[in-house]
């Protein structure tokens, strides 16, 4: 009885005291336009880039075909490349100008024909073709390598049926692209990047925004309040959450029906798991903004900490499995790595469990850790 | 003029290097991405984790096998022994392929005739994905040229002879490390320039410089020149750790690499005081320089090549200097390019350079006024 009658109104001013933090920032974030910036026009403007603006998919390559003596089997081996829309070919007469072309960026490949060319296929001599690749970079010389491949085996295989005759080939490959039988690089860039985008809605927005708080002493206010801390985290984690949440809606529908990505695994899933990354997101923010307490450091520790490691070492486009032993080692402490793992999977593969759940897990203690942190600093800072 | 100058740039650098936070977040942070980010920027593939299911007994079956093993690339993760063990190995990530030979593979070869290697892939990746296969289809190739070599018959005609320029092993490390210099030189402008005005007005102190007799124009070359000087320092340093520590070969003449690095530094801070003379807060600065950053770098040909990019994007790159600057580097670096030869990419930057310190300027007029 006596515990009824006293627990009763301290739940109340409990209660009274966590709405009117709510409704302190809500307010805050209502009136100031840059936190709605970052939480609604900056995912739209990143998907509509990196969805247009990133592709590993090269096509139309600019290469020379270089043919030294014009001759019908030089120009049936130039054919294929004509026919490919993988190429944008050039004729030239010698390697000289090709390579001038070339030294001047206007050229990705040669393909060279030596005089001799016709002369030995018909004679069954080895007749060699050389392929010259502007090697800068590395990756878009092994899918022209691979185009320039293939073009040659199209050019094999007419030949082959125009003479009767099958091609020596002992062993062949018979590939099957799982889940993603286009090999769009699109498919997978894009889920990754809500990772990305997550991480910029939760880490960034709020360590800026209670850096600033501690910046301006406003927060010393609060804490002078009857607001206990956990009101004061409360307060400030969820509705940036549902700023959050808002960010994660507009980009999982941009990337289904506006880039066409298939979504094969749970729409419930997805959000329950992007909250788990988002809460220690925002957990992150929290915990960088009471260390750094000015906006100017926060601002540039979010970056460093949170959105740099979520592009590069999340997975999201280079492949953690090719980084050396120490950097796979590093990615396991960037909570982005579980998120992008999740997401590849939730949409391209569907609901396959124990790659949900052992990510699920490790997010959660990135949860658990980051909010004990935060926790942690702010009593400090009561007393 | 200069006696002005000269205190302004000495306040503007004490400002931010003598915070310890502060200089701490400049220094410490692009030094320990480049060690990072150098390492795990890479676009080759190691250690692929793959699985076999050998459903034939013969000895070509082994031998192909062991060009796999035998390749520092791949690694063999499991035996499989039926169909049914494919599926959770690709769903669950343990294999990124599974090669799977028939039963008949040692019989077909053996009587000549074309025996299938079927390989499963996980596509969640693309880029991996067809990488792996560019990687099992050379394997395959070397194997068929030693079996025709071995057991007879003739070999395809027009075998391809490819010569990589510039970066003969083609490593794609070769590619983004260069890149960082540029992406490290804006990322630290941008964050010096943008929030400097900032700053100011919320502490403050702009209305002290406001009354002091220095002119709008002053107050500008004030905050432009630190950036320059510690920008200029600090892509120093981490040329000087690309050549040294992740030895990139530096061909080109440094003369080359020095203007760029100014013009591109110049048309950086442009943007940055442009920013920075439209943020009232110091969060709308950083979210300015934020916005500009992410599209300056997905839109430079950073990571993935500007040519595989949609026409209207492409048009858009013209407008980015850190575009420009990326070409420098890799020219300078790997293709061992002169000033003459880069021509081309100094003079957009320096355009951008000049319009956006010009602009900068009249906004703050604007704002003083």
């Amino acid at each position: 009885m006596r515990r009824f009658k006293s627990s009763n109104p301290v739940r109340l001013a409990a209660r009274m005291r966590l709405r009117g933090m709510l409704r302190k920032e809500a307010l805050q974030i209502l009136r100031d336009p840059s936190s709605i910036a970052i939480a609604i026009v900056l995912p739209i403007v990143l998907l509509l880039l990196f969805g247009y603006g990133i592709s590993l998919d090269a096509k139309h390559v600019p290469v020379a075909i270089v043919i030294e003596s014009p001759s019908e089997e030089a120009e049936d081996f130039a054919a294929s490349f004509n026919q490919s829309n993988y190429f944008s070919p050039q004729r030239f007469a010698t390697i000289q100008e090709a390579e001038q072309a070339m030294i001047k960026h206007q050229l990705d490949g040669i393909v060279w024909l030596r005089n001799d060319f016709e002369e030995n296929l018909l004679a069954g001599i080895d007749s060699p073709v050389g392929v010259i690749i502007n090697g800068v970079d590395a990756n878009t010389a092994h899918i022209i390598e691979g185009y320039v491949n293939g073009a040659r085996t199209s050019w094999l295989q007419k030949r082959a049926a125009v003479h009767a005759e099958s091609l020596n080939v002992p062993v062949q490959l018979e590939q099957r692209v799982w889940f993603n039988a286009g090999m769009r690089s699109r498919n997978f860039l894009i889920p990754g990047l809500i990772a990305v985008i997550m991480t910029l809605i939760g880490a960034l927005l709020t360590a800026m925004v209670v850096a600033r708080e501690w910046e301006r002493g406003t927060m010393e206010a609060l804490m002078v309040t009857p607001v206990t801390a956990k009101e004061i985290l409360i307060g400030k984690l969820l509705p940036y959450f549902v700023l959050g949440l808002a960010g994660l809606t507009l980009s999982v529908g941009m990337a289904v029906w506006l880039f066409g990505v298939p979504l094969r695994g749970s729409l419930v899933i997805l959000f329950l798991t992007s909250s788990l990354f988002l809460i220690a997101a925002l957990g992150m923010g929290l915990t960088i903004s009471t260390v750094a307490r000015n906006q100017f450091v926060a601002g540039q520790v979010a970056i460093v900490v949170t959105f740099l490691p979520a592009f590069m070492l999340s997975g999201f486009i280079f492949d953690i499995h090719s980084m050396p032993m120490t950097i796979q080692w590093v990615t396991r402490f960037i909570a982005a790595r579980y998120y992008v793992s999740i997401l590849q999977t939730l949409f391209l593969a569907g609901n396959v469990w124990k790659v949900l759940i052992i990510n699920s897990l490790a997010l959660m203690l990135f949860c658990v850790f980051f909010l004990g942190v935060a926790r942690k600093r702010m009593v400090k800072r009561l007393d | 003029m200069w006696t002005h100058l000269k205190a302004l740039i000495v306040k503007e650098l004490l400002a931010v290097l003598k915070d310890k936070k502060s200089r701490l977040v400049l220094i410490m942070p692009p030094l320990l991405q480049l060690i990072v980010f150098g390492y795990a920027a890479t676009f080759d593939l190691n250690n692929v984790p793959y699985a076999v299911l050998n459903e034939d007994s013969g000895a070509a079956s082994r031998e192909l096998l062991a060009h796999f093993e035998g390749s520092t690339t791949f690694d063999c993760v499991a035996h499989l022994d039926g169909d049914a063990q494919i599926e959770p190995l690709i769903d669950n990530q343990k294999a990124l392929l599974v090669l799977r030979i028939p039963s008949d593979f040692s019989r077909s070869l053996a009587q000549g005739r074309t025996a299938p290697l079927q390989i499963n892939v996980d596509g969640r990746n693309s880029n991996s994905a067809m990488t792996a296969l560019n990687y099992v289809q050379s394997i395959v190739s070397t194997f068929n040229a030693t079996w025709i070599e071995k057991h007879g018959g003739s070999a395809a005609p027009a075998r391809l002879v490819v010569r990589p320029w510039y970066n003969p092993n083609l490593v794609s490390r070769w590619f983004i490390v260069p890149g960082i210099v540029g992406l490290l030189a804006l990322l630290v402008t941008l964050l010096i320039t943008a929030l400097s005005v900032a700053r100011e007005r919320e502490a403050g102190t702009f209305d002290q410089l406001l009354v002091t007799p220095l002119r709008p124009v002053e107050i500008l070359l004030g905050k432009a020149i630190p950036g320059v000087l510690i920008g200029l320092a600090e892509a120093t340093v981490i040329i000087l750790i690309i050549v040294f520590w992740f030895h990139v070969p530096l061909l080109g003449s440094l003369l080359a690499l020095g203007l760029g690095l100014i013009l591109f530094l110049l048309s950086s801070i442009g943007i940055g005081l442009m920013i920075s003379s439209l943020a009232v807060t110091q969060q709308q600065g950083l979210l300015g320089a934020f916005l500009f950053f992410v599209p300056a770098i997905i839109l430079s040909g950073f990571s993935t090549p500007i040519a595989n990019m949609p026409e209207y994007l492409q048009l858009l790159t013209y407008a980015n200097p850190l575009r420009y600057f990326l070409v420098i580097l890799r020219s300078v670096f790997l293709e061992g390019a002169n000033v003459s030869l880069l021509w081309p990419q100094f003079w957009p930057m320096a355009l951008i350079g000049c319009f956006c310190l010009f602009m900068a300027g009249a906004l703050f007029r604007h704002r003083m006024a």
